[in-house]
């Protein structure tokens, strides 16, 4: 992660921090000791509930501080905002990573909204259709990933507030077998890491 | 916020009991009609010379040896279920390997049960074809278990394979699986896999993501005996668990996993409970698709750390990291050679996914398949010289096998469902591979020939199997 990129958002990074350290296992690399602790106030995508019986130490979820509300959406918990989606998905070809003319229009309006929130971090999923292969839809998504975080950049966003992550077709968002699904399923999705 | 100490031991410590059965040269108490037999070096192959027939069973000329396994005798505090439960597993595992025909056991009714190990009717498994039958007994004492197993030349009444196991009661088809390697090594030369395993990615247990994707399904890596009993999870992670693979000896396991967010791969030592993290995976350096270089010592794996997934090559403890593919295109899904020399990898550079093969050195890379797409290279063990992998064929995917020597491609699936992501078994002679042919993905098991399907899993979705070396 970019030294830059800490510095600018110490909260985002302190949450990704404390649920890495309840992740993970006795034996951990120094990478994730983390720095200690403001409150986390946000949910992300690794979180999960502690579920008994497994003894799994999960990250606490700790309810958003009341803010003061400069603007509508910002008011809203991460997971209302996620649950929605402000951000609009870019789609894609079946094995392609090439962001079209409709996917740029897309693009543009993600970073007004971008502009709009400025402190928002986003992670941006790579997703698949499930016709590829498992282990080559990994390296796909990603570049799907990245197609949309260069393009952002290049608009002007700066690079530290956008994270990738690529699922392949491990997540489909239309999980039926025909042509509409798939399509739905090959796209860049948005998600607001913190805000 | 409270410090978190993470109290979580990454995988469930597995129980060693079943492990440390060890296998004893019998005691050869040989009866009257049992000389004292004498096992031949272990790689001597199938012997076919008259001066080895009391130990090597043959069969009719040209025909493979005719054997029958009927249930064990349960002697003194012997539980009946376990005799019989390894008298099937040796069949089957005897079967697998097709180096015998093995008499079905539905056709064992008529004849009288062995009193003893050495009171056995061989003119009535004579009668019923068997050039051999295989008779053990089954003797247990508190938690302690004594198998004691003959092979009995049933023309000449001599026996061809005489031990002595102890262990522990926990698991009887390990003592199954012992005497089905042994025996497969000493009559025919063979490393047989019945003491192997699998690992492969689950969604059995129906763990979902929390808050706004409540609708995403969580793997978790599994294991199980060759022949899918004893499954079991080793993962606890509530995460994103993909693609494990064996270590050379069978301790550990390389998989990919998201329980920090972003997949990276991450190493579980699976009788110890410890993980490592050995790529060292960041929130924008990702590493996933781990492959072992056959001794152990080395991982080859996809990253994106230079901007574009590419290969890389690392010790297993991280140190010494290499890049070893430099293309603007996708390269990802590492296979070594049985040899550590090269590896075969999937790339898009040509436009489509396609398998390739490269030196471990680096340099410039030979394209192998001729598919509209192609996936997850798998290399065989020596002695074969094979790379299996999944090409597209109409709406799904086949196994395909090239012969890296002959050049050569054959097919062994044929669209039933689509199959994806073959494993070799460590003798080469099977793969193990993910199939929907029964409507949703499970794992199965094929010889090298496409004969001898098995289905090995039946529970939730399953996915991207590995075999043990």
């Amino acid at each position: 992660m970019s030294a830059s990129g800490s510095i600018l958002r110490p909260a985002a990074l302190v949450v990704l921090m404390a649920l890495a350290v309840g992740a993970c296992a006795k034996k951990q690399p120094p990478i994730a000791r983390p720095t200690p602790p403001p409150p986390a106030e946000t949910t992300t995508p690794a979180e999960r509930p502690a579920p008994p019986p497994q003894p799994v130490d999960t990250p606490p979820i700790v309810p958003s501080e009341p803010t003061l509300a400069v603007e509508d959406l910002d008011s809203r918990s991460l997971d209302e905002l996620n649950r929605e989606s402000p951000f609009q998905p870019v789609l894609f070809a079946f094995d392609s990573y090439e962001v079209d003319a409709a996917g740029q229009t897309v693009l543009n309006q993600n970073a007004e909204l971008m502009r709009k929130y400025p402190t928002w971090v986003l992670t941006i999923e790579g997703h698949c259709d499930e016709r590829g292969t498992a282990e080559y839809n990994l390296a796909l998504g990603e570049r799907r990933a990245l197609a949309a975080r260069n393009y952002l950049v290049t608009l002007g966003i700066p690079a530290e507030r956008l994270r990738t992550v690529s699922y392949g077709k491990e997540f489909p968002f239309d999980p039926a077998q025909n042509e509409e699904a798939y399509a739905k399923n090959r796209r860049a999705h948005f998600v607001i890491t913190s805000k | 916020m409270r410090r978190r100490v993470p109290v979580l031991a990454a995988v469930l410590l597995l129980p060693m009991t079943w492990l440390t059965i060890s296998a004893e040269r019998s005691a050869e108490r040989p009866g009257p009609q049992t000389p004292p037999s004498q096992t031949p070096p272990p790689a001597q192959q199938p012997a076919q010379q008259p001066s080895e027939f009391e130990l090597v069973i043959s069969g009719e000329p040209g025909s493979p040896p005719r054997i029958a396994v009927p249930d064990f005798i349960a002697g003194a505090g012997g539980d009946r279920d376990m005799a019989r439960t390894i008298g099937q597993v040796l069949w089957d595992d005897l079967a697998f390997e097709r180096e015998f025909y093995m008499i079905p056991r539905d056709t064992y009714a008529s004849i009288p049960a062995a009193r003893s190990i050495t009171d056995v009717p061989l003119d009535r498994w004579r009668e019923l074809g068997a050039d051999a039958v295989v008779i053990g007994s089954v003797r247990q004492a508190g938690a302690g278990v004594t198998v004691q197993v003959r092979v009995f030349n049933a023309r000449t009444g001599q026996s061809a394979f005489g031990k002595e196991y102890s262990g522990s009661a926990g698991n009887p088809r390990l003592f199954a699986h012992t005497i089905a390697d042994e025996l497969h090594q000493q009559q025919r030369g063979l490393r047989g896999v019945a003491r192997t395993r699998l690992a492969f990615s689950s969604d059995r247990d129906g763990q979902r993501l929390a808050g706004a994707f409540a609708n995403r399904q969580l793997k978790e890596i599994y294991i199980a005996d060759y022949d899918g009993a004893n499954q079991r999870r080793i993962t606890v992670t509530k995460a994103l668990n993909l693609f494990p693979v064996w270590s050379a000896d069978g301790r550990a396991i390389a998989f990919t996993s998201y329980r920090r967010g972003a997949p990276d791969v991450f190493i579980s030592n699976i009788y110890q409970g410890t993980l490592e993290n050995p790529a060292r995976g960041t929130e924008r350096v990702h590493n996933w698709l781990a492959a072992w270089s056959p001794d152990g010592r080395r991982l080859a794996f996809t990253s994106n750390r230079d901007g574009n997934a590419e290969l890389y090559v690392m010790n297993r403890d991280g140190s010494g990291l290499r890049r070893l593919t430099n293309h603007p295109a996708i390269d990802t899904t590492p296979t070594w050679s049985p040899g550590g020399t090269e590896l075969a990898f999937t790339s898009d550079r040509t436009g489509s996914p396609q398998i390739y093969v490269v030196s471990a050195d680096g340099g410039a890379a030979r394209r192998i398949s001729i598919d509209s797409y192609a996936d997850r290279p798998t290399w065989s063990p020596a002695p074969f010289n094979e790379i299996a992998y999944a090409a597209r064929t109409g709406r799904g995917y086949d196994i395909k096998i090239y012969d890296v020597a002959g050049g050569e491609r054959r097919q062994i699936t044929f669209s039933e469902g689509s199959n994806e992501s073959p494993a070799f078994a460590p003798n080469g002679r099977h793969l193990a591979f993910m199939s929907t042919r029964s409507g949703r993905s499970q794992i199965y098991t094929i010889a090298r020939d496409g004969r001898d399907l098995r289905q090995v899993t039946r529970t939730g979705n399953n996915f991207t199997p590995d075999w043990s070396k």
